[in-house]
């Protein structure tokens, strides 16, 4: 029995690929992938489009996925594939309709479409805050970029920063990495208003 | 207190080099100065933010990796489902050719006995005198417009009463197509016969005499019906109407299966020709043991005949209603004690050429 199981390809739960998600496991993303895009892409395909596209799509449509499942209060309603699949529709929809191409597209039979246009808005969202991050981290420069990684992402010491870029003591790094906060938030917080 | 040095403080709280007094002192700081609580809320909500993005980044590079790991594998798979369409129709069209120039070429209507070597043996009488006719007519006629009409194409084989108030059987393929049916006795009679019953899996047809010239003869035949299989080697012989007069065969029982394996019928090794279709097979003493049916091209010496069993089963299929009278076998043979010369002589009255128009 326990041979069978581990020849047979292992099903998952969909909470435990969400956890995975969370996470951001590699074998959930291939899992993923590999159950949940044929589908997607015979959709995409089937409806004016390319296979590129259709990755570009499903890449999507998990980044969606992923805002939803970092987002605080998450609740996933409906099947993780039919979700994907739901999202993947109403994107190559949208690009369709930018493309003034307004004709429905053809689905599978039988898949059930969830209501998906609040996660694309938050998706969106955070799709817009990573950019401003992006940029503010870019127009930072470095050595700046490094150090705060270095501090607060991957949590290394004060010392060991100071040894890795040359500074005589850890109060002269220690003041560098405060101003270069401050420029960050600058950056940041500047741009917000831009967008707003 | 500089914001520079406040910020230190919650980074090393944060990052829990504090001790649990300093942790302390730095909670009460925080509680105490509701703009230094509310520096470091924003502080940590921006720190957070910062993960966040980096978490973001990693995992759509890692999706992204991920796709591009997937998309070789499948150029052969994504031609299958461009092309998949196409060869489901070729296929289709493939198929439906295929059996269309089958049915064109009349392959299904003539499975059951056609690729095989196996010819029944109906005679056709006319055959080689109507087609030469008809190229001379064709000849004849090149430039006229109408054509007159051909003879009919004629056959004859053998046919034997099963009763004496004149039921007749013989081949369903002698008789299948047949605008009319004449029966020939050997005294050069005959009389029109119509068709009762066939049956064509077991190449059986039971033949009614219609004529009224036809009396129903006041002596009962002279043979009888064995129902039971007999063994091999067992002498029989047949007469029957290869051509216009009678003619006696000999030989004995070759096999207990006809061809290729058809248990409702026996292999005899008696010379038979086309129009030998309908004959009785009978053994030494008489009895019909079945009905010579075909012969298997190139071997020499292999004839078939239908079994008596599969007449009897025949007969009593025969629907009431297309009876005129019941059908009584002879059960008393007359002939078990005479010399085979006698017996044929008996036997002749009661075995008819079948014509068939």
């Amino acid at each position: 029995m326990s041979k069978i199981r581990q020849i047979l390809p292992k099903t998952r739960e969909d909470k435990e690929l969400l956890d995975g998600l969370r996470q951001g496991d590699n074998s959930v993303i291939s899992y993923i992938y590999k159950t949940c895009y044929p589908s997607v892409s015979h959709l995409i395909t089937g409806n004016k489009g390319t296979e590129d596209e259709a990755k570009d799509i499903f890449q999507e449509a998990v980044m969606v996925l992923y805002d939803k499942v970092t987002h605080e209060n998450f609740e996933l309603s409906s099947k993780l594939s039919t979700f994907l699949y739901a999202v993947c529709r109403r994107l190559w929809l949208k690009q369709l309709n930018k493309r003034q191409n307004s004709m429905g597209t053809s689905d599978s039979e039988g898949m059930e479409i969830a209501d998906v246009e609040s996660d694309i808005q938050i998706h969106i969202e955070k799709e817009n805050e990573f950019a401003k991050m992006d940029s503010a981290m870019n127009q930072l420069g470095e050595p700046c970029q490094t150090i705060l990684r270095d501090f607060y992402i991957k949590n290394k010491s004060m010392n060991e920063i100071c040894e890795k870029f040359g500074y005589t003591n850890a109060d002269n790094a220690k003041t560098q990495k405060y101003k270069c906060l401050q420029r960050l938030k600058k950056l940041f917080f500047d741009q917000k208003s831009d967008y707003q | 207190m500089r914001q520079h040095e406040f910020l230190e403080l919650a980074d090393r709280y944060l990052t829990g080099q504090m001790s649990p007094q300093e942790r302390e002192e730095f909670e009460l700081l925080c509680n105490q100065d509701e703009q230094l609580n509310s520096l470091y809320v924003s502080h940590v909500d921006f720190i957070e933010t910062m993960r966040r993005h980096e978490a973001r980044a990693e995992f759509k590079n890692q999706l992204s990796e991920t796709v591009k790991e997937q998309a070789s594998e499948a150029i052969i798979i994504r031609m299958w489902k461009k092309l998949k369409i196409n060869a489901v129709a070729a296929a289709a069209v493939a198929v439906f050719s295929s059996l269309a120039t089958l049915y064109a070429t009349g392959y299904f209507s003539t499975l059951r006995r056609a690729n095989s070597d196996y010819s029944a043996l109906k005679r056709e009488i006319n055959n080689v005198k109507r087609n030469v006719n008809a190229h001379q007519n064709a000849i004849k006629n090149i430039n006229k417009e109408n054509t007159t009409a051909q003879a009919p194409l004629q056959y004859g084989a053998t046919g034997f009463m099963l009763t004496k108030d004149g039921y007749v059987v013989t081949n369903f393929h002698v008789v299948s197509g047949a605008d009319s049916i004449h029966l020939q006795n050997n005294k050069g009679n005959t009389f029109k016969a119509s068709i009762i019953y066939v049956d064509s899996e077991k190449d059986l047809a039971i033949l009614h005499i219609s004529d009224s010239s036809f009396t129903a003869q006041s002596a009962n035949i002279p043979y009888t019906f064995k129902r039971q299989n007999i063994d091999l080697g067992e002498g029989i012989y047949t007469i029957g109407y290869p051509r216009d007069e009678a003619v006696y065969g000999e030989g004995y029982l070759s096999s207990s299966t006809g061809y290729s394996g058809d248990t409702t019928a026996y292999q005899i090794s008696v010379p038979v020709n086309p129009g030998n279709s309908g004959g009785p097979v009978l053994d030494k003493s008489g009895n019909i043991i079945g009905i010579i049916s075909g012969k298997q091209k190139g071997l020499d010496g292999a004839a078939f005949a239908i079994k008596t069993k599969a007449l009897i089963e025949t007969l009593n299929r025969i629907p009431e209603e297309s009876l005129k009278g019941n059908i009584v076998l002879n059960n008393k043979n007359s002939l078990s004690n005479l010399p085979r010369t006698e017996q044929i002589k008996k036997l002749q009255d009661y075995i008819y050429m079948v014509k068939v128009y």
